[in-house]
């Protein structure tokens, strides 16, 4: 929600790391370029290692969630309402009987992919516009970037409802229109950040050597965009998207709860946690469970970003 | 200075424009009756319809109803709610209570999160400063709403130390908590990016120049470091200002404050389309003119940055 500005402020336009120069003191006989370097320097971070692998628990979660539960998570038993967790549901029994444990594990898929597909969307709009607008510069930044003002000024949950709230009663009870919806609103109101820092980057990459050289060559502007300047300006934005992704899922989450993001035929842990706060003074369990696995989930994809950061930028070390 | 701030001032006026006029078609071109359920069990009669239609010009074109909102929006004029109320005293009723909420939790952010990237950013390693790093990973991981039914269950309702609810008058001291849980993400924030600017900045040529020139270490971290690591917390306490109004609505609902928040959930949710749209308004100048404010800061902080 608010951490685009600090992600973005926080993170600086990484330099390109020569690959061709001669005798650098590496251990390998081959100079390394900046992602394999980034990627050798990651894979001895305790924080790269202890997130990667929570994520890889999560995304085997939410694809195969048949082989954690073999129970539905819609069918509710009315004369179980609230069941304090046993040995036959470990989390017990929500408000109309449902089990929590499969509720939680059959959460994970929608949590995860409208976290997914809603960065996804987020790097394709922000990416490509400001690669343009840095790239071009002069009048068609200005009025890219004051295009970006308008959508960066709402502030992120108020315009999410307002936009949420008008197509709601579009999408009617359709699970894949509920979640799209979801998608489009947040990454409606997430491009701008991602904009600001491509361009950013785009512009600094602008007018490198390597650039003019390709110019002088004749390469065509979609060329030297695509070829030249996307591959060096990419590192920022992906960093970017992993703390974002975290964010993300803590949005659908908060707008859920507020009842106007997912909602019922949906199963994700916002709806779970909207659903626990009627009861929450009785059966806390309720919220504390898919809140925990919500917590967990975030803190994932944050400490990720965190560490991809700390190994792109050179200066940290 | 004065050029460039007039410079600032029209260029926010596109902005303006564009952020209101976004807001006005979303609410009001919404396919669906605005008057469904407005008129109990019922439908509404036709000679209500016909009047509400004729007095909120609702069969305009929108850019017409827009340009008649924008004239009575200069005026001074936010329009009435459809049951006649005055949205202006309804938004000055509430504006008040999350202004102050606003900026307790602007306070204690700066303060708390200031203090702690400070600390931290002077001296890294050790276990205080993997204890902020890992406190403020926490913070970031943990949703706004669960931190607040925690705090409200745990401090308000078992332990009995806060009112779990505010009452309507919202003194200063009921809303210490609520602000508390409002600040704790953008605590987070602050500190980390204290912490990353001053280690930055700690090995740069001008404090060792200052330490050299035998400064004493206090005016060394007060006016050289301080005010150089200052620029990207500033930006982001600025911006935030605006955020934490806009988010509010999470914090107000959990713990019953009778602010802008509640005010505007409640108005999306019965289709009050006015109130929705002056409340926004409001919000993105509050936003806009904060970020003109931190522009203008950087130049006092940092005087390489010429403004004009």
């Amino acid at each position: 929600m608010t951490d685009p500005q600090a992600v973005a402020t926080a993170n600086a336009a990484t330099p390109l790391v020569d690959a061709g120069a001669p005798g650098a003191p590496t251990t390998l006989d081959k100079p390394r370029s900046l992602a394999s370097d980034a990627w050798h320097d990651l894979r001895r971070r305790p924080l790269f290692i202890v997130s990667a692998v929570l994520i890889t628990a999560l995304l085997v979660i939410a694809a195969f969630p048949q082989l954690f539960t073999s129970v539905d998570p819609s069918v509710g038993d009315l004369s179980k309402a609230r069941d304090a967790p046993s040995p036959d549901a470990i989390f017990g029994y929500d408000a109309l009987g449902r089990d929590v444990f499969a509720r939680a594990i059959y959460g994970a898929r929608v949590s995860i992919v409208v976290g997914v597909l809603a960065t996804a969307l987020t790097i394709l709009i922000g990416g490509s516009l400001g690669l343009v607008a840095g790239f071009y510069g002069g009048r068609a930044d200005s009025v890219l970037s004051r295009f970006a003002d308008i959508f960066f000024g709402l502030p992120f949950v108020l315009g999410a409802i307002v936009i949420l709230s008008t197509f709601r009663d579009v999408v009617g009870g359709d699970p894949v229109g509920i979640t799209s919806i979801v998608i489009v609103s947040m990454a409606a109101l997430g491009w701008p950040v991602t904009m600001r820092i491509m361009r950013s980057a785009a512009i600094a990459a602008r007018n490198q050597d390597y650039v003019r050289a390709a110019r002088g060559l004749g390469a065509s502007p979609m060329r030297l965009i695509v070829r030249h300047m996307l591959p060096n300006c990419a590192a920022p934005v992906l960093v970017y998207a992993t703390i974002a992704l975290g964010a993300y899922i803590g949005a659908e989450a908060t707008l859920s709860y507020l009842g106007i993001g997912l909602r019922d035929p949906v199963v994700s842990w916002g709806v779970m946690i909207s659903e626990a706060q009627t009861s929450l003074r009785v059966a806390p369990t309720l919220l504390v469970f898919p809140g925990a696995f919500l917590v967990v989930t975030v803190l994932a994809f944050v400490m990720l970003g965190d560490a991809v950061r700390d190994a792109f930028d050179p200066k940290g070390r | 200075m004065g050029r460039y701030v007039l410079r600032r001032l029209l260029q926010l006026v596109p902005v303006f424009l564009g952020t209101t006029f976004l807001i006005y078609v979303l609410v009001w071109a919404i396919p669906g009756d605005p008057f469904a359920g407005k008129c109990g069990d019922r439908p509404c009669p036709d000679a209500y319809i016909a009047e509400m239609r004729d007095k909120f010009n609702l069969d305009d074109n929108i850019f017409s109803q827009y340009l008649q909102y924008l004239g009575n929006l200069l005026t001074g004029d936010f329009g009435e709610t459809f049951s006649g109320l005055q949205v202006g005293e309804l938004i000055a009723d509430a504006y008040p209570t999350t202004i102050r909420l606003a900026l307790l939790a602007l306070l204690i952010e700066a303060v708390i999160g200031l203090a702690a990237g400070i600390y931290t950013g002077l001296r890294g390693g050790g276990f205080l400063d993997n204890l902020v790093l890992v406190s403020t990973l926490f913070l970031i991981a943990v949703p706004v709403f669960v931190t607040g039914f925690l705090v409200q269950t745990f401090l308000g309702l078992r332990w009995g130390i806060i009112s779990p609810t505010v009452s309507s008058a919202a003194p200063w001291s009921q809303l210490v908590a609520p602000a508390f849980v409002l600040a704790s993400l953008s605590m987070a924030y602050v500190a980390r990016l204290t912490r990353t600017s001053i280690a930055e900045n700690r090995r740069a040529d001008y404090v060792r120049t200052a330490v050299a020139k035998g400064l004493s270490p206090r005016r060394v971290l007060g006016v050289h470091l301080l005010r150089n690591s200052a620029i990207p917390v500033v930006t982001f306490l600025g911006t935030d200002l605006g955020a934490l109004m806009g988010g509010a609505i999470v914090t107000e609902g959990i713990f019953n404050i009778r602010g802008v928040g509640g005010l505007v959930f409640g108005a999306i949710v019965t289709k009050e389309g006015v109130t929705v749209t002056g409340v926004v308004v409001l919000l993105v100048i509050v936003y806009l003119l904060m970020n003109l404010l931190v522009d203008v800061l950087y130049a006092v902080l940092d005087p390489r940055i010429r403004l004009d």
